[in-house]
């Protein structure tokens, strides 16, 4: 996605000037995305793990969002996944500082039902995005990829591409407490149509989502179950991980992930994914911040979970399941 | 004048002064021997997955083992030498993941050889300076390493945008491969391990240095005292660490052919669990590489093992976790009544 | 008034007028130091005397704002505890300075490792470890300390052991003068007794022993001479044939002035 020319030549040490310069140039230029009554507020912006490309990209598409329709912007970012106290912390001094919006990407699903709740009792609008609250209606809505269901493209993906040969599939996890992991995790067996524990899953291993843990998990499961023909990965390094693995070994093994990286995407033009399903931060970003300036202007709050979008990319698609090829993947994909 | 001969009322007091006299053999031969510990551990391991995965002895799964061995036990051997003069290094692992991002960008624009230098040098001189700040400066080695891991790591991402890239040389992906037999592969990395492996160990037990190493680590006080330069051999230390995370850094790329900053995030955990469970003593003067080589196997035996047996993840950290207390309270059990 | 001594290159160690201050605090002011070939010289005196500051300025590790040490009769400089040491004058601390998890031959060349000779020990850098248990043993057996083994862990001796390997170190490397600060310290009886006997035998190999003691009934037991040092300078330099013990307690604390006692002082004159 192509970021906004006047952002970009302003250095950070004059961003405020320019902040204030775009709400002009903003408030009058803008085709008809920007009401001709704008009120500029305070929004908070909490995000996670911003050197992990995804979260960089969500959180820069929010902010540049917020700073396209003239609003001042607080950020704030837990680096450690799971941190929840940094983030609470955050919002309590956005509260203080009196923002009218907030969205949140939150480290922990229960952790940060109070502090949220404590903020839309002050009258602001709290939305997620990436992952919502535990219960989800703690917020008033959630913008994020319905990661089951992408976990069941790729699942219906494999079955169908397998056609009537026996499978043996090996899953390759993050940490299933994660939600986001359990989520694509269920959505998998189910697109695939197999229960946990069915003799079809051969084996299954714990990775930390990157390419080195991808590798070593795939080469033990490979040791121990040589017949595993395909392999589910939580994210596209580890699945660039499993395929070292699967090459070293001279197997053929059909590799599915999500992501939608271009780096990702790359590998499915390059044949080492099989498929992988996309998801739009840079969608869900503008999304989650839109509905907040709606809510502060117009007084309509957002409300519900809004899915920011899955698409399946491969470059073998089969039938009654709906993709895009990796040609298209590469001028949609984020990161790198 | 003489005072005539008296019973030795002080019995109790010499008894207390000589720590190891009351050990029987069996544990006097735990502390002459430290291997034989993490040796038993390992062949322990060994026998149970033999028995609860068919797949686990097959030679394949062998040359895999040592395969995955190589990042964390190079990395390991620099570990052990800072753990032997009473320090830790929790920055081993991002110096490693640096050196990688720095090599690999650097290759990507042509130079290899460069690259190559230039990955090497980072790791030396990021470890040099750690040293410095150790050794010259004083400064407790857990604080210095933690701020540098947390600096190094942040470096690693910004120098590389938080991207990761492929890397196609072959001299820098060369540790990973290696003459096939059938099944088994024994990797150039394999080998360049097991040589870093018998130089360190020679440099440790057949040079001065090595004897002013333990000396250090047991007692910086007396080494000082018999003319030991004590800051410039803890400096060296760290300078030669610095050498091990530039070869794991090397092992790292042969075994996945990627510049990844977000790579080997733990390896700073795995490597001082690999130092510890081999018997090397966390307060110093005690152990050595060929512990830590054990102690490498030991902790990738176990997740390859418990991975095939299809045991959860967390009991493998549970199992690594219990050996690492194990280790400690046996290192603490024989060193009870010591002083340095 | 002691007299002005003169240098004596009989003597194996001698210092004249050696001060020192620590901003206003006198650390040593005028201090004489006489130590006879062959002889065990013990330094006594009360805790704040200024023992520790003497013994410091001759083992080179404090250097005196005045005065000068005479090492066999020649003017010395040390600007470090190494310079003493290349000179010949090994010092055993109290707290012995051995490295506990090595073994005794180890200890005994800690900082002086010898190496093989031609290739392996000049580029492999390698130890020659048979030679240095041979001399270690050997330099035990010379002054007849027991052990099991040359290849103990030091850690593995009883106290009035450590103690002797330690002595034993220094007397290997001592040329000319060992110093020993408090040895028998931390000893019970009988290994006090093993230890003074030691410092005997290494008296009979020709070195010099200073020994720097609290305990009288040691003093006495094996000290040529006495040297009392009281308020930073010697008080009195005594041989225990011709003082008793009482009288050197008395000069100690000042309840004795310092010519109450005769001097048994070589150099004044």
């Amino acid at each position: 996605m192509p970021e906004s020319e006047t952002t970009r030549s302003c250095s950070t040490a004059v961003r405020a000037g320019c902040v204030i310069l775009l709400a002009g140039v903003g408030a009058g230029l803008a085709p008809g995305a920007v009401q001709a009554e704008e009120k500029k507020f305070l929004i908070g912006i909490v995000e996670l793990q911003l050197a992990n490309p995804f979260f960089g990209r969500l959180e820069k598409s929010a902010v540049d969002t917020a700073k396209k329709h003239g609003l001042d912007v607080i950020t704030a970012e837990a680096n450690t996944a799971g941190d929840s106290a940094t983030q609470i912390a955050a919002i309590e001094n956005m509260v203080n500082r009196g923002v009218k919006g907030i969205t949140l990407d939150p480290a922990n699903a229960t952790a940060l039902v109070p502090i949220v709740k404590k903020a839309r009792d002050a009258g602001i609008v709290v939305v997620t995005t990436n992952t919502s609250l535990a219960p989800m209606t703690a917020a008033d809505a959630a913008y994020e990829t319905d990661n089951l269901q992408a976990g069941v493209l790729i699942g219906q993906w494999a079955k169908a591409t397998m056609g009537s040969k026996p499978a043996h599939v090996a899953m390759l996890d993050y940490d299933l407490a994660d939600k986001t992991a359990k989520a694509r995790h269920d959505g998998f067996l189910e697109g695939f149509g197999v229960t946990e524990g069915a003799p079809q899953i051969a084996g299954s291993a714990l990775t930390m989502g990157n390419a080195e843990t991808g590798q070593t998990a795939t080469e033990n499961l490979l040791s121990a179950h040589p017949d595993i023909n395909v392999i589910y990965t939580i994210n596209e390094p580890a699945a660039q991980g499993a395929f070292f693995a699967i090459k070293k070994a001279r197997r053929d093994v059909l590799v599915t992930s999500i992501d939608g990286s271009c780096s990702g995407v790359r590998s499915v033009a390059d044949g080492t994914i099989g498929a992988t399903v996309m998801q739009f931060p840079i969608r869900m970003g503008q999304m989650a911040v839109e509905a907040v300036i709606k809510a502060v202007n117009d007084g309509l709050k957002p409300s519900g979970f809004h899915n920011t979008g899955t698409v399946l990319i491969t470059d073998h698609p089969v039938a009654d399941v709906d993709s895009r090829d990796s040609k298209w993947g590469l001028e949609n994909c984020w990161g790198d | 004048m003489t005072t005539a001969p008296q019973p030795d009322s002080n019995e109790a007091a010499v008894a207390a002064a000589a720590p190891y006299a009351s050990l029987q053999p069996p544990t006097l031969s735990l502390v002459t021997y430290p291997i034989v510990g993490p040796l038993l551990a390992l062949i322990a391991i060994f026998v149970v997955f033999s028995l609860t995965t068919s797949t686990f002895m097959n030679a394949g799964n062998m040359s895999l083992i040592a395969q995955q061995s190589v990042v964390i036990g190079t990395l390991a051997l620099g570990q052990t030498l800072i753990i032997l003069v009473a320090g830790i290094d929790l920055a081993d692992g991002a110096i490693m993941v640096l050196g990688t991002v720095v090599a690999g960008s650097i290759a990507s624009h042509g130079d290899v050889a460069l690259a190559m230098a230039l990955g090497f040098v980072t790791c030396i001189v990021v470890t040099a300076i750690n040293g410095l700040v150790i050794a010259r400066f004083r400064l407790p080695p857990f604080i210095a390493t933690l701020g540098m891991f947390t600096i190094v790591a942040a470096a690693a991402r910004l120098y590389s945008q938080s991207r990761s890239f492929p890397v196609t040389s072959d001299l820098l992906t060369v540790l990973g491969s290696g003459p096939e037999f059938g099944t088994v592969t024994v990797t150039y990395g394999t080998m360049v391990w097991i040589a870093l492996t018998l130089v360190l160990g020679y440099a440790l037990n057949e040079t001065a240095w090595g004897v002013r190493v333990y000396a250090i680590g047991n007692s910086p006080i007396a080494a000082r005292l018999n003319g030991i330069n004590v800051t410039r051999v803890v400096f060296s230390v760290y300078a030669l660490a610095g050498v091990f995370y530039a070869f794991a850094a090397w092992q790292a790329v042969g075994r996945t052919p990627i510049a990844d900053p977000s790579g080997y995030q733990i390896a700073n955990l795995d490597s001082i669990t690999a130092v510890v469970i081999g018997g090397t003593s966390l307060f110093g003067g005690r152990g050595g590489v060929a512990g830590t080589f054990i102690g490498t196997l030991i902790v990738v035996a176990l997740k390859n093992g418990l991975t095939q047996a299809g045991i959860d993840s967390l009991y493998q950290q549970i199992a690594t976790g219990a050996l690492v207390m194990l280790a400690v309270g046996a290192d603490q059990y024989l060193r009870r009544g010591h002083r340095a | 008034m002691t007299p002005v001594s003169a240098v004596d290159p009989s003597l194996a160690m001698q210092a004249i007028g050696l001060s020192k201050h620590y901003g206003h605090v006198v650390a040593m002011e005028g201090a004489d130091f006489e130590l006879a070939r062959g002889e065990i010289l013990a330094v006594v005196g009360d805790n704040g005397a200024g023992k520790s500051t003497l013994i410091k300025a001759l083992a080179g590790a404090l250097i005196p704002d005045f005065g000068q040490v005479y090492l066999d009769g020649e003017s010395v400089r040390f600007s470090s505890p190494l310079d003493a040491r290349l000179a010949g004058i090994e010092t055993v601390y109290q707290e012995l300075a051995v490295a506990s998890q090595l073994d005794i031959a180890q200890n005994m060349f800690l900082g002086r490792e010898m190496r093989k000779p031609g290739v392996l020990g000049s580029i492999l850098r390698q130890l020659d470890k048979k030679r240095m248990r041979q001399q270690a043993a050997e330099q035990m057996h010379n002054l007849g300390i027991r052990v099991q083994s040359i290849r103990q862990a030091v850690a593995t001796l009883s106290g009035g052991q450590r103690q002797a390997v330690a002595v034993a170190r220094a007397a290997a490397w001592g040329r000319k003068v060992v110093i020993l600060d408090e040895p028998t310290a931390s000893l019970g009886v009988r290994e006090t007794h093993q230890v003074l006997d030691l410092i005997r035998r290494v008296r009979e190999h020709d070195i010099s022993v200073v020994l720097i003691s609290h305990s009288m009934p040691e003093v006495f037991a094996i000290a040529d001479r006495i040297h009392i040092h009281r308020l930073g300078r010697r008080a009195a330099i005594v041989s225990p044939k011709t003082t008793v013990m009482s009288d050197v307690v008395a000069v100690m604390t000042g309840a004795l002035p310092s010519d109450a006692v005769v001097s048994a002082s070589l150099a004044a004159g």
